[in-house]
């Protein structure tokens, strides 16, 4: 049987503010435990939330970033469970009236397609603490200072059908919340966190499926193998004529196991009830309007502006403007290297590959977008080969040497394109191979020839100590064997 | 000196015929006799009482001196001090020390007032009777020499009987939905419950957020006045306080009555009245004639809901409240937990009392899934009702009046057995916390020997007209005057 | 309005609090009590009128988000029931 599948997300999303959503205890990532837990966020007696400002203005900004409407009026509801990470024993949250609704994205897919997936609507709540599992003599240690980190919950429509697509989406999101600077978007440390619904229905049925939710993915390799997992899970049971349960799951990423956390029979009655201690939140004109005063250029325009200005294709577009960091690295490397184009190329292949290697962010870089910009010229107007050029980026990297140009003269890279030196070094091996001279000429098939030609090359590069514009030799290899 | 009033006392300390130490030593010395027979106190602080009175000397030496500075008086141990313990009257909080001062405390320590300590009140406020203290009972002064041990009310029923005692001149307390005015009722003391938001909930602990209030209780209504000057004004760490200006409570309380419109709701003076109590309030009714106000009859239509609206918001808003206390990071903790979800529900058991479990539970059932529109989503449709009927009588009258409670103060135990009789004791004060309205209870009379008080009730922000309502009664008559034997 | 002694039961493991079988007997019939009581709600007709959830009709005001608390841990850990290493200790907490 043939199967669709059909996926929403529920992705957490830590806002990038100085202080605690209801507190002005600090947010700062790893500090010592229970440091930045105060008052407020202990849950002391008597202990009441005021609500900090930036987080609405950050999640103003995030619903404009996804054409979504603004909640003019929203309201905190209280979700009551008890967990020790949870000082209040509820969760401060926004049910009824959030402060983002309905909105969308368009997500590029692989196939050069373009899919708009709905954002059902996005609300602000309060992290919880952490419990940690080592072990106190058979007891669990609790950290608070995560509580009552500001969050969003971005919710979606199910409007995904595959793992990719799925992944896609949520690349997409983080490039738009660590573009807009509202979340520093680093998923190792929880800052990003995926909830993923999955269900499966016969295909083209209309019927959707009961569906499955699996918590917590912080790695976009994770997401895409929890949904493989869940999808394959799911259809081995349908295929098997069995039902599938209700239920939340949990995804172990290392043993790419999963198991049940609760049926939904067992979940908890969380007893929402709006919160007492605050009020309605009026977002007006103003606010909004600063609100957008703040917007960077989102992804989207970036990438229009990429291969407008640049003459980027669409992918590399795509590619160069979904991080803005690395959209920041590329404009400064092609402000100094001129072609565009090739410092495209570079950033992707060895710059990226770099990075990828030594598990490195693009902030994290050793080098500059300016200095990659002053090696693309040098191999632009050809002073150095491109084997000469990964040189150069090798001595940059390492900080051997942070100057392009003293690079090139320190290790001897310059290419020598002098073309009466070239054609005297032609001269000379071609003298001395006249087998393989004469075997070119008798060849009639053009791509043979063209073949024949690299057999020259080797022991060119050698006369010129490698230093010879390839180029160009093969330019003068061409003239002198006629043809 | 016990007898006096805290404007007189603050006369006395400016006039240099005492000192605040001197002052406040023969208070404690009468606090620590006395106090044996009502049981109104949990925390006497001596030692930091008497440090305070010493810096209190010092401030007004430096001419810094406010009407408080010197002054001793009670906070009732719901209100956060910090350095020392704070019980809401609850085994749960029984060791609880907060590091941490609430707004209001802070506010009377920069006034230089010397508190005495920490009044007995019910568990988490939820009583009318101050018998859910896991620290035991309060007993009213009055009537203690007929032999019986009375109720002083609740659930400040412990700073009401210090003040009725005379072992403090004034203490504050709060009030969900009759706590200051059904207490001071039943000791014969003057109590107020400010306008919701004028008074900052920031560590007090909270019972009902949304009906909550911090308010005053002392003898006289211009000793009610001195107490709000310090208390009212906003405050940022509290979403619910109103940015409003505060006046001068006192500077309104001498102007004349003549055309004050008074409303009697009909509602308050029905067969749930015994007509010993109601020919008391009627008589203090006369007195406002007598000085110039008149009368009409109004009705309040929905205030026979009152009590059922607010025994599903404030038990539900409790559940939630309360969840914080879970043995975790502060409070009582059960003997050797067995798992998590043992130390939850063995500390929450023992660590509350009957009532207070009664009210998380009724709260929890009521927000639970399927319950909740028939209960809280009702409940607080109701209560817009019942606020657009005080917004219609406000349209015609300057105060509402009526009984602040049924009945006077009651035997010890009359009522424990059955929980819905002892909330009936709240019948015509709910419905203004409902509201959010202020409202004070004034000393009109006495019935078998006990205390009658009369409710005055305002409109939003009022509470300056409701002070100077009580202050003028207070000129004519001599009941808030009268000592327990 | 009766409840239940399965709603009791349930909602006790909802709110954490321990209740033996004795204590259910009771919670019955105090809880039924106040059910009545509360039940009275039903007779109001509130078909249009909107929900009260503050008392004030005011607006929430917003915090400026500025650094205001300062590490207090020792303070605060002085009257915890249990604490190591700065951590709160609570029974093994299982997922």
């Amino acid at each position: 049987m043939q199967w669709d599948i059909v996926i929403g997300l529920e992705i957490h999303v830590q806002l990038a503010t100085r202080t605690k959503i209801f507190s002005g205890s600090s947010t700062a990532y790893g500090a010592e435990p229970n440091t930045q837990a105060n008052a407020v966020d202990l849950a002391m007696p008597g202990t009441l939330p005021v609500p900090n400002e930036n987080a609405f203005r950050y999640a103003v900004m995030f619903g404009l970033a996804v054409n979504a409407e603004i909640g003019r009026r929203s309201m905190f509801e209280r979700k009551n469970y008890f967990y020790p990470d949870l000082p209040k024993g509820y969760q401060t949250t926004q049910l009824e009236q959030p402060i983002v609704g309905p909105g969308y994205v368009d997500v590029d897919l692989a196939n050069g397609e373009t899919k708009r997936i709905r954002i059902h609507h996005a609300h602000l709540e309060e992290d919880a603490g952490k419990s940690l599992h080592e072990d106190y003599h058979g007891m669990s240690g609790i950290d608070l200072n995560r509580a009552g980190t500001p969050l969003i919950e971005v919710v979606t429509e199910p409007d995904m059908n595959s793992a990719e697509e799925a992944v896609a989406f949520a690349r997409k999101l983080h490039s738009l919340v660590t573009s807009l600077g509202i979340c520093d978007g680093d998923m190792s440390q929880g800052s990003m966190r995926f909830d993923v619904n999955i269900s499966l229905k016969p295909k083209g049925s209309d019927q959707l499926g009961t569906r499955t939710e699996t918590k917590n993915l912080n790695s976009f390799r994770f997401m895409e193998q929890a949904i493989a997992h869940e999808v394959e899970r799911q259809m081995d049971i349908l295929e098997d004529g069995g039902r599938i349960v209700q239920e939340t799951r949990l995804y172990n990423g290392d043993r790419d196991e999963s198991r049940s956390m609760r049926t939904k029979e067992e979940a908890n009655d969380y007893r929402y009830f709006p919160c007492p201690d605050l009020l309605p939140v009026v977002i007006d004109d103003d606010f909004i309007e600063d609100a957008r005063s703040h917007l960077p250029e989102l992804p989207d325009a970036l990438k229009a502006r990429f291969k407008e200005q640049y003459g980027l294709n669409d992918y590399d577009a795509g590619l160069l403007s979904g991080d803005a960091k690395l959209a920041a690295f590329f404009e400064e490397a092609a402000e100094h290297g001129k072609d565009a184009k090739l410092a495209a190329n570079w950033i992707q292949g060895e710059f990226s590959a770099r990075l990828k290697a030594e598990d490195k962010s693009v902030a994290e870089s050793p080098i500059s977008g300016a200095q990659l910009g002053d090696l693309v010229v040098r191999i632009a107007d050809n002073t150095v080969s491109s084997a000469g050029a990964k040189k150069v980026f090798e001595a940059l990297w390492t900080g051997e040497n942070d100057n392009v140009d003293a690079i090139i003269d320190a290790k001897g890279l310059k290419q020598v394109s002098d073309t009466g030196a070239l054609e005297a070094m032609v001269d000379e091996v071609l003298a001395g191979m006249p087998d393989q001279v004469a075997q070119y000429q008798n060849e009639e098939d053009p791509k043979k020839r063209k073949k024949m030609l690299g057999g020259f090359m080797g022991p060119l590069m050698k006369a010129s100590k490698g230093q010879g514009n390839p180029k160009l030799f093969n330019e003068i290899l061409v003239k002198k064997l006629g043809g | 000196m016990h007898n006096k009033s805290v404007a007189e006392l603050s006369r006395e300390l400016e006039s240099g015929k005492i000192s605040s130490v001197e002052l406040t030593h023969q208070f404690l010395d009468r606090l620590k006799q006395e106090d044996g027979k009502y049981n109104s106190f949990i925390t006497i602080t001596e030692e930091q009482a008497l440090a305070e009175a010493k810096a209190a000397d010092e401030m007004r030496a430096a001419g810094k001196a406010t009407a408080w500075t010197g002054v001793p008086f009670a906070h009732k141990d719901i209100f956060c001090t910090n350095g020392v313990r704070t019980t809401c009257g609850s085994k749960m909080l029984e060791n609880f020390v907060p590091p941490y001062d609430a707004t209001v405390t802070g506010k009377f320590r920069q006034a230089g007032a010397v508190c005495l300590g920490k009044t007995n009140m019910d568990e988490f406020a939820m009583g009318s009777s101050n018998e859910s203290s896991y620290f035991g009972a309060v007993t009213n002064p009055w009537g203690l020499a007929s032999g019986q041990k009375r109720v002083p009310g609740g659930s400040s029923g412990g700073s009401a009987a210090a003040v009725a005692a005379r072992l403090v001149p004034a203490a504050t307390a709060t009030d969900t939905g009759g706590s200051i005015r059904q207490p001071a009722a039943l000791c014969g003391v003057t109590g107020l419950k400010p306008t919701y938001g004028r008074v900052s909930r920031y560590g007090m602990i909270a019972f009902a957020s949304s009906l909550d209030q911090g308010g005053t209780m002392a003898r006289t209504a211009e000793d009610n006045a001195l107490m709000l000057n310090v208390m009212a004004g906003f405050d940022p760490k509290d979403s619910t306080s109103i940015d409003r200006e505060v006046p001068d409570y006192t500077a309104t309380l001498n102007e004349p009555l003549k055309g004050l419109r008074i409303g009697l709701p009909k509602e308050y003076f029905s067969d749930q009245l015994s007509p010993a109590m109601e020919e008391q309030v009627r008589n203090a009714v006369k007195e406002y004639e007598k000085l110039g106000a008149t009368v009409k009859e109004v009705s309040l239509p929905n205030a026979k809901l009152a009590i059922a609206a607010y025994y599903v918001i404030a038990p539900a808003e409790a559940s939630a409240n309360l969840s914080r206390f879970d043995g975790v990071r502060y409070g009582y903790r059960c003997e050797d937990p067995k798992d998590l979800m043992d130390m939850y529900t063995r500390t929450r058991a023992e660590g509350f009392g009957a009532e207070v479990k009664r009210r998380i539970l009724v709260g929890t059932y009521a927000l639970s899934h399927g319950y909740y529109d028939a209960y809280y989503l009702k409940a607080q449709k109701v209560r817009r009702l019942i606020q657009q009927d005080f917004a219609k009588a406000f349209q015609d009258v300057d105060v509402l009046m009526s009984p602040t409670s049924p009945s006077p103060a009651f035997i010890q135990g009359e009522k424990t057995n059955d929980p819905v009789t002892m909330y009936l004791e709240d019948i015509f004060t709910i419905a203004i916390n409902l509201a959010g309205l202020p409202a004070m209870s004034v000393p009109a009379g006495f019935v078998d020997g006990l205390p009658v008080g009369l409710q005055i009730i305002g409109n939003h922000f009022a509470e300056a007209r409701l002070l100077n309502a009580a202050h003028q009664f207070q000129q004519v008559t001599d009941w808030h005057q009268r000592e327990p034997q | 309005m009766s409840i239940s002694r399965e709603d009791i039961e349930k909602v006790a493991v909802l709110a954490r609090i321990k209740v033996d079988e004795e204590q259910v007997s009771a919670l019955e019939k105090d809880l039924g009590n106040i059910l009545d009581l509360v039940d009275q709600l039903s007779a109001a007709d509130t078909d249009s009128v909107e929900p009260m959830a503050h008392p004030l009709d005011a607006v929430q005001r917003l915090r400026p988000d500025e650094v205001t608390e300062t590490n207090q841990r020792d303070a605060f850990q002085a009257i915890a029931p249990a604490t190591e290493d700065g951590l709160y200790l609570v029974p093994k907490v299982i997922e």
